[in-house]
């Protein structure tokens, strides 16, 4: 049994609707939203600011500081307890990894760049959706970028290979890979690569073309909204 | 010594001529008032509030727990909020300050003593089970006056609520009935009122929070009828100023109100 | 051969590709990688020649020496004062630095300036470390008494500036406030009176937001004359702190 017609609809390759914003979060330095299908999330930056404890300080540059949090009633299921879990902190760890190699803090020795990710509603592709959204408010507070990350959740249900995964394909009663992909969408590079499930040599490949080409429309989408923000009044 | 001296006396001539920092009139809130509904189709209820610059989300999630024995016939309620330091460069990641407690505690009183909900019709079996509702506030930008963007967020968030279904006395959560929580209309709703030298002014935003001398954040019902006070700040407030600052903020309501 | 894929004044993102070819050439916030020129960061683009650069319109202060800003005094210490500079880094201000008068090992500095207290300096020294020194030694250089102090981001202060002073010169012209502009973004003001005072931050507020869009001066006046009913002559000012640029 093949899977080729997806559940919502959608064509094998094509991403649910995308919605982003650059500008939302008045106090911050930077900040954006970024929402895929029924998922939402939320950025902010803050510095670079004075790190403290002094021990955490490089003095040759600036650390980037990634904090992933899904609030209470973003959860498909029972209540989320406030606090962080263990999947939490694997994300946050995940996303600065993914967005490190784009991002030049030697200016700032000593200091930190915090970046906030918070989720109000989930629906899978919650960490690419973070990625998506911190890469726009990075660049909105004015960080030195050589790129922006733009990132997707492909997967594989039953050979057959399909972009951003909403939550009933993830839960589908099958063979299902869920793979979250970052990339630097100038160079094509990857900064992030997960994989959970069950993948052939060949999906595998197939999968990280797909989200090269995915990733193109997303990037466009933020930095159109990137644009925005500055477009002469209306 | 007082930090910000120089602030604060800034604040109070400007108050002396009938204006604030922002241009506004002492007694009048930022604009706009906007609430949105359904802002997190995962809660069972949500909403998001804009009053001027602060934005705050509220999310209500139910869950079936076994009653408080003291009130085995009835519902359970918890509110608490989070202070995240996405909103607010002085937040700090970690266990809730005194200051996101003190905000949950607020809140959580002016629902709970209004009986806006009607608990007892929240008992599935006495003694054994009961839904449980709780209610996260978590602000996306502090510009100031949490307080009073906290209480209308919940009620809000309330009204959105529709019950998920419950199969063989377990929940749901995927499928969302059309059954509304049981409301009274009491809409209770608070207004912080602050006094700055001799002048009183509601919702302040985050620099004249950090100035005001003392605050009473009044939760009150559509009649008028009072659901709970908290007085917060340094300095003491005299039984005239009570008076006045709670007659300001029964009015000042009817304006919250307005936007749900 | 070369070409340029933006227009002057276009917003660039972080990454995008500017021009190219050989030809041109990457000057700040920009890089080059193979034969393209890309922007490093978000901002205006700014071809002047065969010079490509971003001229960034978001970002926090970063320290330079010879810069005067506006800092908050945020602890005491032995030998002086530790100050908010509204940037990632704090700022040192010492005992001697501070007067010429002798101040008297152990005293209490806060006489001279106090916890929260606005001062308006000139950074000395900056180390690869980012430890900054300040003065206050110097004309115009003070506590700053009164008024207000609002923020605006760092990249338009030239802007509310204006050349040679010409935009702070004709907000103050127009309101009658006192406007001292720190280069880290913090403003000092205060009004003949209140309804001033909130038409000179309308004004500020507006520049910071608008000054990327051209035309900008020519607006300003006009608002300003709308607002107040003057007639507004555009004039520079010299020698007043805020006009370090």
């Amino acid at each position: 049994m093949t899977y080729n017609k997806r559940l919502d609809g959608r064509k094998l390759d094509e991403t649910r609707p995308i919605e982003a914003k650059v500008g939302i979060i008045e106090r911050a330095d930077g900040s954006a939203i970024f929402k895929i299908g029924q998922t939402i999330a939320y950025a902010a930056v803050y510095g670079p600011r004075n790190l403290y404890p002094k021990f955490m300080q490089d003095p040759q540059k600036g650390i980037l500081r990634v904090n992933y949090n899904m609030m209470p009633f973003s959860g498909h299921g029972e209540r989320v307890r406030p606090g962080g879990s263990r999947r939490a902190k694997e994300i946050s760890m995940v996303t600065e990894k993914a967005l490190l190699p784009v991002i030049d803090l030697s200016d700032f020795p000593n200091a930190v760049v915090d970046v906030f990710i918070e989720l109000p509603q989930t629906d899978a592709g919650t960490r690419c959706a973070g990625i998506c959204a911190a890469a726009m408010a990075l660049a909105d507070a004015g960080i030195m970028m050589k790129d922006l990350v733009s990132a997707v959740a492909v997967g594989c249900i039953d050979g057959t290979v399909i972009a951003d995964l909403n939550y009933d394909e993830e839960a589908f009663e099958g063979k299902v890979a869920d793979i979250p992909v970052a990339i630097l969408p100038n160079s094509g590079e990857i900064s992030l690569l997960q994989m959970d499930g069950e993948v052939s040599q060949e999906n595998i490949k197939d999968a990280i073309e797909l989200a090269k080409k995915v990733t193109k429309n997303i990037y466009e989408i933020q930095k159109q909204a990137l644009k925005d923000k500055f477009k002469v009044g209306e | 010594m007082k930090m910000h001296s120089e602030l604060r006396k800034h604040i109070i001539d400007f108050l002396n001529k009938g204006l604030r920092l922002d241009g506004r009139a002492p007694l009048e809130y930022r604009k706009p008032i906007k609430v949105e509904y359904d802002i997190s189709k995962s809660a069972e209820g949500s909403a998001r509030v804009q009053i001027g610059g602060t934005l705050l989300m509220a999310g209500i999630k139910l869950s079936l727990e076994k009653p408080y024995p003291d009130t085995p016939d009835a519902g359970n309620l918890m509110c608490g909020a989070e202070l995240i330091p996405m909103a607010n460069p002085e937040f700090e990641l970690g266990a809730p300050g005194l200051q996101a407690i003190e905000l949950g505690r607020i809140v959580d009183r002016g629902i709970r003593e209004s009986h806006v909900i009607d608990t007892k019709k929240l008992c599935i079996t006495p003694g054994e089970k009961v839904w449980g509702i709780s209610i996260d506030l978590i602000p996306i930008n502090d510009s100031g006056n949490l307080f009073d963007a906290s209480a209308l967020a919940a009620l809000a968030a309330l009204k959105n609520t529709r019950l998920p279904k419950l199969e063989n006395e377990k929940i749901d959560y995927l499928t969302r009935t059309d059954e509304p929580l049981p409301l009274s209309d009491a809409e209770p709703v608070s207004v912080t009122v602050c006094k700055i030298g001799s002048h009183f002014i509601i919702d302040p935003t985050e620099e004249e929070e950090k100035v005001i001398d003392a605050r009473l954040t009044v939760a009150s019902m559509k009649d008028g009828t009072l659901c709970a006070l908290q007085k917060g700040g340094e300095e003491t407030l005299t039984s005239e100023d009570i008076d006045k600052m709670i007659g300001i903020a029964v009015e000042k309501a009817n304006e919250l109100r307005a936007a749900l | 051969m070369s070409k340029l894929l933006v227009k002057d004044k276009d917003i660039a993102v972080p990454g995008e590709a500017l021009a190219e070819g050989m030809d041109y050439l990457p000057g700040n916030g920009t890089y080059r990688e193979g034969d393209n020129i890309h922007a490093a960061r978000l901002g205006l683009v700014n071809v002047d020649g065969r010079a490509i650069k971003i001229v960034p319109l978001t970002g926090r202060y970063l320290p330079k020496r010879g810069d005067t800003i506006i800092v908050k005094v945020q602890e005491i210490v032995m030998s002086g004062w530790i100050l908010d500079t509204n940037s990632a880094y704090t700022a040192m201000l010492n005992m001697k630095d501070a007067t010429s008068e002798f101040i008297q090992k152990g005293s209490d500095l806060t006489q001279y300036f106090s916890f929260g207290d606005y001062i308006i300096c000139k950074i000395v020294n900056v180390t690869t470390q980012m430890l900054i020194d300040v003065t206050t030694k110097g004309p115009g250089l003070r506590k700053l008494r009164g008024g207000r102090v609002i923020k605006v981001n760092t990249n338009k202060v030239p802007r509310i500036i204006g050349k040679k002073g010409s935009m702070v010169s004709m907000i103050k012209q127009a309101t009658g406030s006192r406007i001292i502009v720190g280069q880290n973004g913090v403003i000092w003001l205060e009004g003949e009176d209140p309804k001033m005072e909130l038409l000179a931050v309308e004004t500020i507020n507006k520049i910071a937001e608008e000054s990327h869009i051209a035309g900008l001066t020519d607006r300003i006046k006009e608002f300003l004359e709308q607002q107040t009913g003057k007639q507004i002559e555009l004039r520079t000012e010299e020698g007043e702190p805020n006009d370090v640029q």
